[in-house]
């Protein structure tokens, strides 16, 4: 196995999550989607296991993206960008296009040697395979893009019968050409000259940050294998780097590595696996090109240990906000309330005085039911004494204290009335509370607003 | 332009020949994308000509082939916005009003429908909020002078009230004092008797017993001898705290001395009857219906 398997074995796992997640059932009970990961936009939900998202809940978001960036910020002060060569979308998919050229076309040398060469049949054919396997892969893209947005299994199911919205085609389209065009054709241009990541993540680093680095204590001065040893027979001082330029030409950014860090690496390690594969032939160690950090290549100059500090203020202060992100979220997950009540005043007109004297305001009332059963509620009115309280068409028993049934998931619009009898004393604007409890959980919500005299 | 075939010596450039006091004006066409685009938009007006109407001729003008006008274009539109209606309103049409109000589904159609009409038709004098004026009811609350039952509100908008369709609300507030029927003095008596109904203060010597007397004599057949008012007539409840045109003394003077004849016009040729069904339900909805 290559020292940098793992690489392999990441970008495996990426593809995989992508185009498979979204085949994953999750049982929500009747009437609710299955699907584990879904983005419902017809009906306003996310769906994320077992958890259910509002649309008024999208601050959830703004915090996954903070702890994505933090969790970006520490990858790099440990390892550099391990996101930009092992994880990023734009390496996932260059990397699998790569590996269907390699298939079809031969490896670089061989391509080279095709393109220098008459164009033969053959040639063309394998050239149209190619291309003919990169739309696949991109059409593939695009159609598991827009399964993440209905129900995967009938989706598939109605685009083979092309039942499906017109929509669905539009989006498989757009990112069927996007990602022929970006992983197939556009490849690590993106990353020198689209990406912003590049410019921010060389603010960022320092000089603990493992990054893939050239060991210019042990491979200067360059030498080749014959010159080297008619040198070394003199007694001169010879570094390890053959000058093979091995590292160069695997280079997907066709940087020179050895010429130190610099914005086009994108740290995929093949460099590292190519010079390895040199010096294991040649007899010499390996890792001439490896993880190492910017201060270990002068101690060894000057003889002192190497040093390696992954826990240090910066690391820890990235772990510390990536915790307490995540504890915010996680207790604003758990506690977040499944019943909720949002009101909202009449503006005109603000007030009714009835004929024995009586003061009525009316209010529209929002009732909010995340859970995934119906359920009844009552609903009490703190405000001005012995206010009375209705609700536009309904008819309850229990008239002082209305009770009403709140359909699952769904939201419940209703006019209330609130009346109460005329006193010189009373306040020309008092606070009134609207408190909802359900009567068989228990569950409690409440929304304030105010009661206005004319 | 004059033919000419000069250059200008410094920049090389022909020039128009247009010269004032030795400086030239130099020939600067158009660019030639600019002006192909013209000559194009030219060609292309003529087939505008053949297209759309264009020509005015002595009694008409030229149709064009496609025999386009805006008004049938805005009769196409209002058609389909019928069509789109009819389905949805279709349950309105044939549900009775009580069956409306009942049904959350309807309820939501017909007041929705009943907002937007009545902002368009009733506004103007019950306010965008149907909380009226002096002299324009207030319908939010729970005093009606022609009753407030989904029935009465919808014979009222069809018909009016003092509209003059056959079938309006008829009866008026005489005017008391203009025709002679009261005198001054007894008209402030009355007026402060009408106060103290409702609970509110009277003037200074004021003469309850005479009060009562004049009431009893020239308002009760149509506010009832308890002053409770009666929807027959219009005739408003004087018990109350709702007063349409104001409670003090020289309101009530006023309304006593000249009468009062507010007219609610006839619906019925304007709007039609699912409309007004709509709309009877909306106004009901507002929380004072019976």
């Amino acid at each position: 196995m290559k020292p940098f398997a793992l690489r392999e074995w990441s970008l495996a796992l990426c593809l995989g999550v992508y185009y498979l997640l979204p085949l994953v059932r999750w049982n929500r009970g009747l009437g609710a989607p299955d699907q584990a990961v879904l983005i419902d936009f017809p009906n306003q939900r996310f769906y994320f296991f077992f958890i259910e998202l509002w649309p008024q809940e999208f601050y959830y978001f703004t915090g996954l993206l903070i702890l994505a960036a933090f969790t970006l910020f520490l990858m790099n002060a440990l390892g550099g960008r391990i996101w930009c060569g092992y994880l990023c979308p734009q390496t996932v998919w260059t990397d699998l296009f790569y590996a269907v050229e390699r298939w079809t076309e031969g490896d670089r040398r061989a391509r080279i040697k095709a393109d220098a060469g008459p164009l033969t049949a053959n040639r063309l054919a394998r050239r149209a395979l190619k291309h003919a396997i990169w739309l696949m892969i991109a059409w593939w893209t695009g159609g598991a893009w827009v399964l993440y947005f209905s129900d995967a299994p009938a989706l598939v199911k109605d685009l083979a019968t092309l039942h499906a919205p017109a929509i669905a085609y539009i989006w498989i389209g757009i990112l069927t050409v996007s990602t022929y065009l970006l992983a197939g054709h556009a490849r690590e241009q993106v990353c020198l000259y689209m990406c912003p990541w590049p410019r921010i993540q060389a603010a960022l680093t320092d000089e603990w940050a493992l990054n893939v680095t050239y060991k210019y204590d042990r491979g200067e001065p360059r030498c080749s294998m014959k010159k080297g040893r008619d040198l070394r027979a003199l007694g001169e001082k010879i570094g390890e780097c053959i000058d093979c330029n091995q590292c160069v030409a695997v280079c997907p950014t066709g940087i020179d590595i050895r010429n130190g860090a610099q914005l086009g690496c994108i740290q995929c390690g093949l460099c590292i696996d190519a010079c390895d594969t040199v010096m294991g032939k040649i007899g010499r160690p390996t890792r001439l090109i490896g993880y190492d950090n910017d201060l270990n290549g002068n101690r060894r100059i000057a003889g002192q240990k190497e040093v390696f500090k992954p826990i240090r203020a910066r690391t820890v202060v990235y772990a510390a906000l990536i915790g307490m992100v995540c504890a915010v979220m996680l207790y604003a997950l758990l506690t977040r309330s499944l019943l909720d009540l949002n009101v909202l005043h009449d503006r005109n007109p603000v007030a009714v005085k009835l004929s024995a004297g009586a003061i009525r305001n009316g209010y529209t009332l929002r009732f909010l039911n995340k859970r995934g059963f119906d359920r009844v509620i009552a609903v009490d009115v703190d405000g001005p004494a012995n206010a009375q309280i209705h609700i536009a068409g309904v008819d309850s028993v229990t008239p002082d204290r209305p009770m009403i049934v709140l359909a699952r998931d769904a939201t419940t619009e209703l006019r209330v009335l609130v009346t109460a009898p005329f006193g010189e004393t009373m306040e020309k604007t008092q606070p009134v509370k609207f408190r909802i409890t359900d009567i068989g959980l228990g569950e409690v919500a409440s929304a304030t607003d105010h009661f206005v005299t004319p | 332009m004059s033919q000419h075939n000069e250059t200008d010596r410094v920049s090389g450039r022909s020039t128009t020949g247009h010269e004032w006091d030795g400086i030239e004006e130099l020939n600067t066409p158009l660019p030639r994308w600019w002006v192909l685009t013209f000559y194009a938009t030219i060609v292309w007006a003529f087939g505008y000509w053949v297209v759309y109407p264009a020509w005015p001729l002595v009694s008409g003008y030229t149709a064009g082939v496609l025999h386009y006008t805006n008004r049938a274009a805005v009769a196409a539109n209002l058609a389909q916005l019928e069509a789109f209606r009819g389905e949805k309103m279709k349950a309105l049409d044939t549900a009775s009003l009580a069956d409306i109000e009942n049904d959350p589904a309807l309820l939501a159609l017909a007041r929705a429908r009943g907002k937007t009409v009545f902002g368009d038709n009733c506004a103007p004098c019950h306010g965008s909020g149907a909380a009226g004026a002096k002299g324009y009811p207030n319908l939010n609350d729970d005093d009606w002078l022609w009753g407030g039952t989904l029935d009465q509100i919808m014979q009222t908008i069809q018909f009016g009230a003092r509209s003059g369709n056959a079938k309006a609300h008829e009866g008026q507030m005489l005017a008391f004092g203009r025709d002679g029927i009261l005198k001054t003095d007894e008209i402030v008596t009355v007026a402060n008797y009408v106060r103290s109904l409702s609970g509110l203060a009277t003037a200074a010597g004021y003469d309850p017993a005479a009060g009562k007397t004049i009431f009893a004599e020239n308002c009760v057949s149509c506010h009832g001898e308890d002053g409770k008012g009666n929807q027959e007539f219009g005739a408003p409840n004087l018990t109350d705290q709702i007063w349409l045109y104001g409670s003090d003394q020289s309101t009530l003077v006023e309304t006593i001395t000249k009468g009062r004849a507010g007219v609610m016009p006839a619906w019925s040729g304007r709007l039609d009857p699912l409309t007004t069904k709509a709309l009877a339900v909306y106004v009901h909805s507002l929380g004072g219906g019976k």
